[in-house]
């Protein structure tokens, strides 16, 4: 129905653009990454020594281990909260559906900035909190803790991809047909074996792409650590940050940022291998 | 919707989804509620209402300054994004070429990877090609970035499209040119509108990628930034209350043009 000149005149200019404008930037980070800095100037002199220096050098193996046990936690608890949440929209909420719903989706499209200053303001320690702990007699002194730490960040990161992890689940759930959950219950299961036996599985795939989206957009994210994690809630991400500023070691940077590219596309493959595994499981 | 799911009572279920809920918006409505508050942000309660911080905010010529750069960015992207989204949504839908599937996984790489990555990249490239810093390069990197959303929303939307009208058109001694403005286009308008509202309140936002393209003018995210180094005043907070409002009138428009959209495809 389209003629040639038609097909070329819309895929060329968009192939030349993303192959351009994309995929050479990302190559050229990868490239980068094989090069070496040699008195403050980039060589282009071809070793595996950035590689080599992310493994021998300790301290981007612990922020690495920090990095995934913050992105681990923040998938965790998102979970937690996210489910639940979306167990009780799909199920329990009646004719208030829609309305939170879009209760759900709000702060999902509110500026990332603007919530993780939010947080900032609540956890300083002459923050909201602290002010309110001292006014309910609960605390008499500030508590430092709350921000400049891992925990910080992590709540922070859970506070905004609590919504995207809802989403998936929550589309998951509705697809359930519900004659099924009827049969279950008919059949004399208990509420919990139906859940487990039956509502768990079936919703595993959307459970399975929101913890993916939690996991992968903690992984590389360096503007929380920035705003409330403070040193000791430093993050992969930052120390590519550094090596691309301050430092000015951008092979070096460039290796750390390809590594966090391979850990993203491992996750996003380890899910899919996983799900479609699951959904073949169900099958047979 | 089946009785037995939706009667039965979950007291513990309910009174966890509202405190979910409340940690959701607490923040927000702490961060509000202090925009207002004569004393600054902190200490608790808020005490003596006062509207000094946005008369100061709007005082504030640098402010404003970067609220007209981060919309002249935002606004060049759309245009940008849609042009190159629309063209690449059309091949995707109608085009075979060689490397059609690996192009369709590649264009989304924005969205899947990290901003630190893909805003360093671009940086190389831009030093590569010995380009200034400036908010060209700001519109160049969101603009690029965000093609993967333009086509994947305007994609969604020309497979709804009803092709026997342009089939039609095109039978009827249409050159394909006025097909694609006069049937084409017309039909994916609300598809578009939608894609472009998203595109501008992402560009709005945007911090990552920006984080490293960024010249001498700010953009209105990163000017907050550069002053939550020197601490935090109410100012900032009446200003986070006004990207809140403007984000969720967006949404709003954005929410019901998509359920239009849906209605119409149905």
């Amino acid at each position: 129905m389209y003629s040639r000149a038609y097909k070329a005149i819309v895929a060329l200019p968009p192939l030349l653009w993303v192959g351009i404008f994309l995929m050479l930037p990302y190559a050229l980070m990868f490239v980068h990454s094989f090069w070496l800095v040699r008195d403050g100037f980039i060589v282009h002199q071809w070793n595996l020594g950035n590689y080599a220096a992310l493994f021998t050098r300790p301290v981007y193996l612990q922020v690495l281990m920090r990095t995934m046990r913050i992105a681990g936690s923040v998938t965790l608890f998102s979970l937690l909260l996210g489910y639940p949440l979306a167990y009780y929209l799909s199920f329990h909420s009646g004719v208030r559906k829609e309305f939170l719903y879009q209760l759900v989706i709000v702060p999902l499209w509110v500026s990332y900035l603007v919530r993780g200053y939010a947080w900032k303001t609540v956890l300083g320690s002459d923050g909201v909190l602290n002010g309110f702990l001292q006014y309910a007699h609960i605390t008499h002194a500030p508590v430092g803790f709350l921000l400049y730490s891992p925990f910080a960040v992590v709540l922070m990161l859970t506070h905004i991809y609590t919504p995207f992890v809802f989403l998936p689940i929550y589309a998951a759930l509705e697809t359930i047909p519900r004659p099924l959950i009827e049969a279950s219950q008919d059949l004399g299961a208990t509420p919990a074996k139906t859940f487990f036996r039956v509502i768990l599985p079936l919703s595993m795939p959307g459970l399975l792409a929101g913890a993916t989206f939690a996991f992968v957009l903690s992984l590389g994210d360096f503007l929380a650590p920035l705003l409330v994690g403070g040193a000791s809630g430093t993050m992969i991400a930052n120390v590519v940050q550094s090596l691309f500023g301050a430092a000015y070691d951008w092979p070096l940077g460039a290796a750390v940022s390809v590594c966090i590219l391979l850990l993203t596309l491992t996750s996003l493959f380890a899910t899919e291998t996983l799900e479609k595994r699951w959904s073949f499981k169900q099958m047979s | 919707m089946s009785a037995v799911t939706t009667t039965r009572r979950a007291p513990f279920l309910t009174a966890y989804a509202v405190a979910v809920f409340a940690f959701i918006y607490l923040p927000i409505v702490v961060l509000i509620a202090y925009s207002f508050n004569r004393d600054g942000v902190g200490g608790f309660p808020p005490r003596h209402f006062t509207l000094h911080w946005y008369e100061r905010l709007f005082a504030d010529g640098a402010i404003w300054n970067a609220v007209l750069n981060s919309l002249l960015v935002a606004a060049a992207s759309v245009a940008l994004a849609l042009t190159l989204g629309l063209l690449a949504a059309l091949a995707l839908d109608r085009a075979s070429f060689p490397g059609k599937a690996l192009f369709r996984r590649l264009v989304l790489l924005p969205l899947i990877l990290p901003g630190i990555i893909t805003g360093l990249s671009l940086l190389m490239f831009v030093v590569f090609v010995g380009a200034p810093l400036s908010l060209l390069t700001v519109f160049f990197g969101h603009g690029t970035a965000l093609i993967s959303v333009a086509t994947t929303e305007l994609f969604a939307g020309l497979q709804k499209l009803d092709r026997k009208q342009e089939e039609a058109s095109l039978d009827l001694g249409a050159t394909p040119w006025q097909t694609f403005w006069r049937i084409t286009l017309p039909n994916l308008k609300l598809s578009l509108i939608a894609a472009g509202l998203l595109i501008f309140t992402l560009s709005m936002d945007e911090i990552a990628v920006t984080f490293f393209l960024i010249g001498r003018d700010n953009t209105l995210p990163m000017e907050i930034w550069g002053r939550l180094r020197q601490g935090i005043t109410p100012e900032i907070n009446a200003i986070s209350t006004l990207i809140f409002m403007v984000s969720v009138a967006l949404i709003s428009i954005w929410y019901r043009l998509r359920a239009r959209t849906l209605r119409d495809a149905s």
